[in-house]
């Protein structure tokens, strides 16, 4: 009875500081704003077959009837060398870019995130060295350039590239963790936990995790554009989403060769990832402002 | 702790992160799919002479013992044979690092000047319509790919106004100066070719801003965060009620530290600027390192692959030991070798 008492008030609790932080982000109308672009994109990703002027041009589709018509009405970001409308190949682009960013922040965070914790909380032993040199490791060249290397090693399609980005990627958020995490280790509810004689496992998921998590989605928030740059930039050298498919990165490169007479086959794609990635940057950061003046 | 006892450290330090570097780099280019050899020597070429570069190559071998013979080659400073132009790796890079070392210093100069210069006028002018339009602008600077940048640049700067030239290092009419560098800007001044100086210098400048836009952006909006924060200071406010002209107080106290958050940023997107130095040479058809690295990788030339990326590990760990010199230089409080870096 008590303990469903006071479970019913930690509902209430996290509730009411949902609504607060709610109302602080509702306040800053960039923030409004990149949510409102994101949720646009993702409802405009999911239901491209329905929304998009020209569902059949997604794929394999060539009309030289129609190819290369500049901007207009009927096709509103023209259409390409194969008559291919652009607008409805972006909006099935996002999909790519969408999933991109979900699965390769899906992959990496619980790994970077276990890994932080254990090697913060195990500050000094052997594990905590090894776990930090090898992110030192992976830090040590720019993420494109070893994803690109990964990349260029397997067959290029997406998956093969969310594989490459996820490889690179954990390392960023095992050292976000194990900052926190270090830290945390000598404070008092752990230490009281430790005397009271609970298990390693318990402390570390039970005590010290839950408190690194607020950062850890700020930053999840902020690297979905970054993701999707990085998986972009791979679609536009060949190593993302293969052709005839709409990546957003492959029909910048596809355009890329037509320019600068037929500027729209490049130009609206690649306006189309600064779109998505504003969007994503302007939730993060005012998921990031929600949450650091809670912290306070 | 004295300097060289920090630097001895830190160098230890750099070398153990090579070499696990190097463990990745070789365990990624060994686990591609298909035979190494054949795709070097395509389909049609005879089994005795794939059998002759497995060997050669020592593919046959357990992976350890072909790691140990790759990294003692390594040492003595070979880096094998390239598959695909047939010459030895190290020769092809110390061909195309100049280039990219050219455009990659430009940009670094792209980065500071401007923004430092940016971050600055924004936080001079808080809240006004200066600041405004730089912290937008920064925003677009962030959320755009440098190869977005590089293809607005070439379209807007290349083919509509006619400013810049788009390809390449020199224009073709232009002597290129004798090599001493390989960089042709400092090639240039060292032999007294200025037409050649110049005409670089222009060929530089689109490539190098695409390059640089990012960090221009991170860095714009993190210096003017520090000043803000800074002016913010008790010293400041000291200094103004002694009537030190806000002149002085600017550029005499406030900018040192607050350039410290700036530097050390600066190393991070060094590395950003390596990596998307990838796509920006292959736009820009600059005959620098990582168009060659690309153009490797797609070829899937393992050797090159490897040795190229080994480079970039080197260059960005010297760039990170000198970001943390400077800033132990601006920073007297930071003690060196106290969790600082790696």
């Amino acid at each position: 009875m008590e303990r469903n008492l006071s479970r019913r008030e930690a509902l209430q609790a996290t509730y009411k500081s949902f609504r607060r932080g709610w109302y602080k982000f509702s306040r800053n109308p960039l923030s409004v704003l990149g949510l409102v672009m994101v949720l646009a994109i993702v409802f405009v990703a999911i239901l491209a077959p329905y929304v998009s002027p020209f569902p059949k041009h997604a794929g394999r589709y060539v009309c030289f009837k129609d190819a290369t018509q500049p901007p207009s009405l009927n096709h509103l970001c023209g259409t390409d060398v194969f008559g291919r409308d652009i607008l409805s190949r972006i909006l099935f682009g996002y999909r790519f870019s969408l999933m991109m960013g979900v699965v390769v922040l899906v992959l990496v965070t619980p790994v970077g995130v276990v890994l932080g914790v254990i090697a913060g909380y195990m500050k000094g032993t052997w594990i905590e060295t090894l776990i930090m040199r090898v992110t030192d490791v992976f830090v040590s060249v720019p993420a494109l350039v070893l994803a690109l290397a990964i990349c260029s090693v397997l067959t290029p399609n997406i998956m093969n590239a969310m594989l490459a980005v996820s490889l690179m990627w954990w390392p960023w958020y095992t050292r976000l963790v194990y900052g926190l995490a270090s830290s945390l280790r000598t404070e008092f509810f752990v230490q009281a936990s430790e005397a009271a004689g609970m298990s390693k496992f318990y402390i570390l998921f039970r005590e010290i995790l839950p408190n690194c998590l607020s950062p850890v989605f700020t930053k999840m928030a902020l690297d979905m554009g970054v993701v999707m740059i990085l998986g972009a930039s791979l679609s536009f050298v060949g190593l993302g989403v293969q052709p005839p498919k709409p990546g957003l990165g492959t029909m910048v490169a596809d355009g890329a060769k037509y320019l600068p007479d037929l500027w729209w086959i490049a130009m609206f794609p690649a306006l189309a990832i600064v779109f998505v990635v504003m969007g994503f940057n302007l939730l993060g950061d005012g998921i990031r402002d929600v949450v650091a003046v809670e912290e306070v | 702790m004295k300097l060289s006892t920090w630097l001895i450290r830190r160098l230890i330090q750099a070398i153990g992160v090579l070499l696990g570097l190097s463990i990745l780099v070789f365990l990624i280019t060994r686990v591609m799919p298909g035979n190494p050899a054949r795709v070097a020597l395509g389909a049609r070429a005879p089994q005795e002479v794939v059998e002759e570069l497995e060997r050669r190559m020592h593919l046959n071998d357990p992976l350890y013992l072909q790691y140990y013979y790759w990294l003692s080659g390594v040492f003595h400073g070979d880096f094998g044979e390239s598959l695909f132009t047939r010459r030895p790796v190290l020769d092809d890079i110390k061909e195309y690092l100049p280039a990219t070392m050219e455009l990659a210093l430009m940009a670094l100069i792209f980065q500071a000047v401007l923004g430092v210069t940016l971050g600055g006028l924004a936080a001079g002018h808080e809240n006004r319509w200066v600041d405004h339009s730089v912290r937008l602008g920064a925003y677009l600077g962030i959320v755009t790919p440098s190869f977005v940048f590089a293809i607005v640049f070439v379209l807007l700067f290349g083919y509509a106004l006619r400013l810049f030239p788009t390809m390449g290092r020199l224009s073709a009419g232009v002597v290129a100066p004798r090599v001493i560098t390989g960089m042709t800007v400092i090639d240039g001044l060292i032999t007294g070719h200025f037409a050649a100086v110049g005409n670089a210098l222009w060929h530089l400048i689109l490539p190098a801003l695409s390059l640089a836009m990012a960090g221009i952006a991170q860095e714009s909006r993190i210096t003017r965060a520090s000043i803000v924060d800074n002016l913010r200071k008790d010293y400041v406010g000291l200094s103004r009620t002694f009537f030190i002209p806000e002149r002085k107080i600017l550029f005499k106290y406030l900018l040192k530290p607050s350039l410290i958050p700036t530097v050390s940023i600066m190393g991070l997107d060094f590395a950003c600027m390596l990596g998307h130095g990838f796509l920006v040479e292959l736009i820009f058809n600059w005959p620098g390192l990582s168009r060659y690295g690309m153009n490797t990788m797609l070829r899937k030339d393992l050797n090159a692959v490897t040795a190229v990326i080994l480079v970039l590990g080197v260059v960005f760990v010297t760039v990170n030991i000198i970001v943390d010199l400077v800033v132990a230089y601006l920073d007297p409080r930071i003690r060196m070798g106290t969790e600082r870096g790696t």
